[in-house]
């Protein structure tokens, strides 16, 4: 775990895990962890255990539900899935994000 | 959205318990096993895959307790969690929660309860519909702020003004039913038209009387009140219409009207006449001052101010079409509301006060006896704050404690708070308008939870911040006895306060119970003792009865009256009744020109009696003589006056044959025969400050036929009697029953508790504020003790090494007493200073007393003196009998 490598931001984490859901279909946390370990290709320092109050916000919003399933070496895991709502708000926090990140990048070309 | 959906998943999260704890532990132990399982797969030994899983995962405590924040409500956990554990702590502890409740309880108690009775009399509105358009009307004279209005003004004012959208009048009366059941004498008011509209009151049944019954000739109707109409009809629908007998003219029922109608002046009656019925031959006299006084409701969005610029043109304008009656007559408006409360205000507020300052003292000591107990606790606290509980973290978990005292108390508090406004009601109606409104409304629910929020913060905040302060290093190295000597100082200002409240308090107490043994003092100017006044309606018969026929009829009642059982003597009374019931008259000295209008004569309070009235009332006589009984009809008029009169009127001459002119004797000019001694008209306390206060006494059997034909439907009386009042009445009844089956006694009152009834409201606010006081000395009293044991629990092993170093008993006897005075000096000190201060607002409730009375304050100061010194003598003896060799060896 290298010192430069930055944390995940909050709301980061949650779209990470939304986009996760979306293109790999119903996974459990372990999943979505690795995964989104494996995508930003080792650049961001996660915490594993971050990904549960992630996934507990999403559900409380109701963009996310879980239900109790069987890994494929026969572990009972839960399982998370987008729900509705979460497949509609995808488009729009991806749009936010963009937002966000384009403004950064301005700012820091702008004051380079 | 989304913050709703959120809020209610962690709401249901906090139903969820421990199942949700179990699941979240299975799915991290999942991640953490898939986690190996991967690694295995890899070829990582299972041992090396595990930390490597775990290391990744980050802290599987971490994760589950920020899970659980996310969850659920983290701060309404960490509440209950205060609770239970401040539950726990006062469960443990049950003699100082016990005390420390019943202490706030009292306090909380005595205030709800006063607060209750200044919510109904002082806060709530009227209930009338918009009450803040309601006023009382009264004529302003020279001599009464506040006097009544006569009929022909009435009806002018009403007809002329332009600020008011409707006005009535209404006059108290006493009719004398008959024709059903047994004859009866009832309450009653002559009203104008429209006298319920104003306030707002729809009657139950039928109308109340039209514009039309406003004018005299009209048919006699009368409305009659709930009461009546179940009493006397057995609710019958059918009753209107129906005829009643009153002074014996038949009366036509138009209306019922409900019964509660909360205007003092109208609720106890039970029959209404429209005013034109009154026979009485001064109605329509513009000048006679016979008793009326109206109400008014003001347009919308008039103000009283404007209604008063309104109502001086109009009354202006009569002065000028009417000089010789209307000169110097102004209208008086006073909001409803002022005129029913009058000036229970600064009574009440006092009260307030005085209880309030008991629940401060309550406060107080609660405090220190959680400081006390704190001392003690004070190594829990250092090691939470070892384990990493922050300041505030402490603070909180110690004001959850007083809050939970402060909230029981107040839930406990509900008990002496209703059965104190019962009590208190039930004692004082006479002192206390609108009593019958007092109650417990969801405003005096609030006062009391707001004051037991307040009281939980106040007396915990100072111990809470205390202890947070205190280090935790220190307190953990002296073993739990971690008392700093600041503690010291701030249980010693607590002592200082309560012995300052609780001086302030008893002076207060003290200065009222001067003030009523002053008043007690005063010689009203007739001896009440063993004297009643009643009024005695006579048959409807003699309505039709000649004068001299009712002359006769009046001077046999007196008579056998007199003669009765137990009856010592016997007179009428009209006009005025000593302390119970005003009335004046003019005249102007003989010789002199008529004033041209009534304030440029002189004005007198009469009392219109028989001979036999000097006996009954045992009024000094001063020079000359009384009335006799030859001043009667045929003979001229004399008159007796008080010494008052000579003084004002004939300054430096003697009196005695000197002759007035009386107007209401149709200006006949009168001898004055005698000079009797004053009699205090307005009431042992304010009759030096009135205005009016000269009296004179005529003969009822000279005064003129309007006189005696008003005596016709009834009289008023006063009697002397030995033995007790109940024979004496029981006597008169019979005798009354003898003369005739349709005559009645009414209105029975004694001397006695009419002068008592005018002190009641001092007598009442010396009760309570004896009480009050009682309290807060026993109080102090208990706090003081507290304390000064505590210090000394606290010095124990000091006490031990100054005796092994030869100090003798007595030596820790004096300065543990040292102490204890050198804080009741302070103390009483500043309770001096505050009680100067304050008691000053009691104003109109002393009499003739200084709020600064050196007496009641040295007499106070004593008591609290040896009160505190007693308070202290037990600690002191424990702290002398301590064993220097047992109290160095405890440590």
């Amino acid at each position: 775990m290298g010192e430069d490598r930055p944390d995940v931001l909050q709301g980061t984490l949650d779209l990470m895990v939304l986009k996760t859901l979306e293109t790999m279909g119903p996974q459990h946390g372990y999943g979505i962890a690795r995964r989104i370990e494996q995508v930003s290709g080792d650049s961001l320092r996660l915490n594993q255990g971050t990904i549960y109050p992630a996934l507990l916000r999403l559900q409380q919003r109701g963009w996310i539900k879980s239900e109790w399933g069987v890994s494929e070496s026969n572990r009972r895991a839960k399982y998370y899935s987008l729900s509705r709502i979460g497949r509609k708000r995808i488009e729009q926090e991806a749009r936010n994000w963009e937002r966000i990140a384009a403004t950064m990048a301005r700012f820091l070309t702008a004051s380079s | 959205m989304d913050w709703l959906r959120t809020a209610i998943s962690r709401c249901a999260a906090l139903f969820g318990g421990r199942g949700m704890d179990a699941d979240l532990d299975e799915e991290l132990g999942a991640h953490i096993d898939l986690a190996i399982e991967e690694g295995v797969r890899r070829g990582v030994p299972e041992q090396e895959a595990r930390m490597k899983a775990l290391r990744e995962f980050g802290g599987i405590t971490q994760a589950r307790e920020r899970y659980r924040t996310q969850r659920g409500l983290p701060w309404l956990e960490v509440l209950a969690q205060d609770l239970r554990f401040a539950i726990r702590m006062l469960w443990t502890n049950p003699g100082f929660t016990l005390v420390a409740v019943l202490t706030l309880a009292i306090g909380i108690g005595g205030n709800t309860a006063i607060f209750s009775i200044v919510n109904g009399v002082l806060l709530n509105p009227l209930p009338f519909p918009h009450p803040d358009q309601l006023v009382a009307l009264d004529e302003s004279k020279p001599n009464f702020p506040t006097g009544s209005i006569s009929y022909p003004n009435f009806l002018d004012w009403r007809k002329d003004n332009h600020t008011f959208a409707s006005m009535a009048l209404a006059r108290g009366y006493s009719f004398s039913l008959t024709g059903k059941g047994d004859a009866e004498q009832v309450k009653a008011s002559f009203l104008s038209s429209g006298f319920f509209a104003v306030l707002g009151i729809r009657p139950l049944m039928g109308r109340e009387f039209t514009p039309a019954e406003d004018k005299q000739g009209a048919a006699p109707v009368a409305v009659i009140s709930e009461g009546l109409w179940r009493r006397k009809f057995d609710s019958a629908p059918n009753v209107l219409g129906q005829l009643i007998t009153l002074d014996g003219k038949n009366y036509s029922i138009v209306g019922v009207i409900p019964a509660k109608l909360h205007l003092p002046r109208i609720s106890d009656d039970d029959v209404f006449a429209p005013i034109p019925q009154w026979t009485n031959s001064i109605l329509m006299l513009r000048g006679a001052g016979l008793g009326f006084h109206g109400i008014g409701r003001l347009k919308r969005g008039v103000t009283v101010e404007q209604a008063r610029a309104d109502m001086g043109r109009v009354t202006r304008n009569l002065a000028a079409a009417y000089p010789n009656e209307d000169r110097g007559i102004g209208a008086s408006l006073t909001p409803l509301k002022e005129q029913i409360v009058g000036d229970t205000g600064s009574f009440l507020e006092v009260l307030l006060a005085a209880v309030g300052f008991v629940l401060l003292l309550a406060c107080v000591n609660v405090a220190s006896l959680l400081l006390a107990r704190a001392a003690s606790r004070s190594r829990e606290f250092a090691v939470r704050t070892a384990l990493g509980a922050t300041r505030a973290r402490v603070i909180r978990q110690l004001l959850t404690e007083s809050l939970l005292l402060g909230t029981a108390a107040g839930a406990m508090a509900l008990i002496p708070a209703i059965w104190g406004t019962h009590a208190a009601i039930k004692v004082l109606p006479a002192a206390l308008p609108r009593a019958d409104e007092v109650g417990l409304d969801f405003r005096v629910l609030a006062f009391a939870l707001v004051v037991s929020l307040l009281t939980g913060i106040l007396f915990g905040l100072a111990p809470a911040f205390r202890i947070s302060r205190a280090n935790p290093q220190d307190a953990l190295k002296s073993g739990g006895r971690g008392a700093v000597s600041s503690d010291h100082r701030v249980l010693g200002t607590f002592v200082v306060v309560e012995l300052a409240i609780a001086l302030v308090l008893l002076s207060g107490a003290g200065l009222l119970i001067r003030s009523l043994m002053r008043l007690w003092n005063v010689d009203p100017g007739f001896n009440p003792r063993n004297v009643v006044s009643i009024g005695v309606s006579l048959p409807p018969s003699m309505a039709s009865a000649s004068m001299d026929e009712t002359r006769a009829r009046l001077r046999e009642l007196t008579e056998r009256f007199a003669a009765a059982p137990g009856i010592t003597a016997v007179s009428q009374s009209w006009g005025a009744i000593p302390m119970n019931g005003e009335d004046d008259q003019w005249f102007w000295i003989d010789g002199r020109p008529k004033p041209k209008n009534q304030n440029e004569m002189g004005w007198v309070i009469d009392y219109i009696v028989d001979p036999d009235f000097l006996r009954v009332m045992q009024i000094p006589l001063l020079r000359g003589r009384f009335l006799a009984r030859g001043d009667d009809e045929r003979s001229p008029l004399v008159v007796v006056v008080d010494d008052v009169f000579a003084r004002k009127f004939f300054p430096g001459q003697d009196a005695i044959g000197k002759r007035i002119r009386i107007v209401s004797s149709d200006d006949k000019a009168a001898e004055i025969v005698g000079i009797v001694s004053h009699v205090k008209q307005w009431g042992l306390d304010s009759d030096e400050t009135q205005s009016l206060r000269a009296e004179y006494y005529l003969s009822c059997m000279q005064m003129n036929d309007g006189y005696i034909a008003g005596a016709r439907s009834g009289t008023g009386m006063v009697i002397r009697y030995a033995g007790s009042l109940g024979a004496a009445l029981d006597s008169l009844r019979q005798v009354n029953k003898q003369m005739s089956n349709e005559q009645v006694i009414f209105g029975e009152q004694s001397m006695e508790s009419i002068l008592s009834d005018s002190l009641v409201q001092r007598r009442f606010a010396m009760i309570l504020l004896g009480a009050f006081a009682a309290l807060a000395v026993l109080l102090a009293c208990v706090g003081i003790y507290g304390v000064m044991a505590y210090l000394v629990s606290q010095r124990t092993q000091e006490v031990g090494i100054r005796m092994a170093l030869g100090a003798k008993r007595s030596d820790v006897l004096a300065m543990v007493l040292r102490t204890g005075a050198r804080l009741a000096a302070i103390g009483v000190v500043a309770g001096v200073l505050g009680a100067i201060a304050l008691t000053r607002l009691m104003g109109n409730l002393l009499f003739q007393v200084s709020p600064a009375d050196p007496l009641v304050l040295a007499c106070v100061c004593a008591l609290l003196a040896i009160v505190a010194i007693a308070a202290c003598l037990i600690p002191a003896r424990r702290a002398a009998s301590i064993e220097p060799m047992q109290a160095l060896r405890t440590e």
